[in-house]
């Protein structure tokens, strides 16, 4: 008898039974009826306060860039319906391109239609079966799928660990192909930062190009918004940065800078780049006002710096189990996955939406209630958000 | 200790019953995911420190074919080897 196509999914089926089972709802299925700010939506008919959406900036509700949306689509229309390599580029995808080129002071900007297939594009361009890629351990998904395309051989590092990094580099100095270590600035999970300029002295001291993955950390830290690259001064000495625009920029989108002159060479052999359709002109327009936004107010970034601070500080008061590193993802790390489900349904009744996450898409598999503050939360917004974790940790017994 | 096939699988084992929830009678037959009930990440950062024990990297790509114990010892040797 042949196996059904579903068949080896028994044991996730079985996870995901039983995860009903003792959820009132799907964790991985919640609906925002509809936003009503940046920083409060309508979940099963209440107003809740949002602690997990990565809209550090507030932007995906910025005037200037639904004004801007809707006004390109007024005269332009609301698709390109072709590849960037065809009919997918208008005049608007250059201008974004120069503007992103311009804002990381770089020679070159590509852009994708997903932070995902950026990705998937940069790292599938730079590297084949011949290669090796070096990725640090807890890696997004998109940099494990976008190796998995390229065909290169995968040595993980440990997580944000420069000596074990220079180790597994070292071990490779015979290899005859080419090498690529690539690395996240702010990791989505966990909020833990990278130590990039370490990072960037092993790739001097053993010549080997550095890619680093910014979509957490730009228009978040530094002090152009320029990721954890610009704060610690080491941006120059990064071959490829790559990014999104559904965080900070708050619409949809992904791109890589860079001043090495053969982008024009990664569009043509980069397969999520060109064989999917370019992003809508009104998407693009939104995101040039929202770049306009994020490059011209600091302000912003000073107060989500000043918004992450009372968040992480709020739990550590309440004796929750967060990361040491401040930033605008907090993590809370709870000891099993039920009590985890409980935590996570009582906040959403409790009127607080974050991310549950689960093993094993967490490190050291154990549950996280995940968190991202934003420069809109008001003072207020996350102090009732830090009394509502407190109130359900004592009652779950996780804190005395 | 040399690092034949044979030795590298008994420190793997050696090594996996340091952990008390791993069964106690495994041997270089037994199936790391099937028997040890280890999830892709497990495997992943168990040969991580497998690695460094015998300073060698083991590419992801090479995990896909490893089944059992014995698999793994086979896989290290080779890469052992190819990098002398």
């Amino acid at each position: 008898m042949s196996v059904g196509l579903f068949d080896k999914y028994a044991s996730l089926k079985a996870n995901y039974d039983s995860l009903m089972a003792s959820s009132p709802r799907n964790p991985f299925g919640v609906v925002i009826e509809r936003p009503l700010s940046a920083t409060v939506g309508i979940i099963e008919g209440r107003e809740t306060l949002l602690f997990g959406t990565n809209n550090y900036l507030g932007l995906s509700q910025s005037t200037d860039a639904r004004d801007a949306a809707i006004k390109t689509a007024q005269t332009m229309g609301v698709g390109t319906t072709g590849s960037r390599i065809a009919n997918g580029t208008f005049g608007l995808h250059a201008k974004l391109e120069e503007a992103l080129a311009k804002t990381f002071q770089r020679r070159h900007a590509m852009v994708f239609s997903t932070g995902y297939q950026a990705n998937l594009g940069t790292i599938s361009a730079l590297v084949n079966k011949d290669d090796i890629l070096f990725l640090d351990a807890d890696s997004h998904a998109s940099i494990y799928d976008g190796a998995r395309l390229s065909g290169a051989q995968v040595i993980r590092f440990r997580h944000n660990d420069p000596a074990d990094l220079e180790k597994r580099v070292a071990r490779t100095a015979n290899h005859k192909g080419a090498r690529l270590i690539v690395a996240e600035g702010i990791y989505s999970m966990t909020g833990n930062i990278a130590p990039l300029n370490e990072f960037v002295e092993i790739k001097k001291r053993h010549n080997v190009p550095l890619m680093v993955d910014e979509a957490h950390s730009f228009g978040v830290l530094g002090t152009n918004g320029r990721g954890v690259a610009e704060v610690q001064n080491c941006e120059k000495d990064i071959d490829f940065i790559v990014g999104t625009f559904s965080k900070s920029l708050g619409t949809v989108g992904g791109y890589c800078v860079t001043d090495h002159d053969e982008i024009d060479l990664m569009r043509l052999c980069s397969r999520p780049y060109m064989f999917t359709a370019s992003l809508p002109p009104e998407i693009i327009a939104a995101t040039l006002a929202a770049l306009d936004e994020l490059t011209g107010r600091p302000d912003l970034r000073q107060k989500l710096q000043d918004n992450a601070a009372r968040l992480h500080q709020g739990f550590k008061s309440v004796g929750l189990n967060t990361s040491n590193f401040i930033s605008p993802v907090i993590a809370v790390t709870l000891e099993n996955i039920p009590q985890a489900i409980t935590f996570w349904n009582a906040l959403l009744e409790a009127g607080v939406y974050v991310n549950l996450s689960l093993p094993p898409a967490t490190p050291d598999n154990r549950p996280l209630l995940r968190c991202s503050v934003m420069a809109a939360h008001s003072a207020e917004e996350i102090d009732r958000a830090v009394a509502a974790f407190g109130h359900i940790a004592k009652e779950l017994g996780v804190t005395a | 200790m040399t690092d034949s096939v044979a030795n590298i699988s008994q420190m793997i084992i050696q090594k996996l019953l340091e952990n008390p929830k791993v069964p106690r009678d495994i041997s270089g037959d037994s199936r790391i995911v099937e028997d040890l009930a280890f999830d892709s990440l497990a495997v992943m950062n168990f040969v991580m420190e497998i690695e460094d024990t015998l300073d060698v990297s083991v590419p992801l790509d090479k995990l896909a074919d490893i089944r059992t114990i014995n698999d793994l010892a086979g896989c290290l040797h080779s890469i052992k080897a190819e990098q002398a």
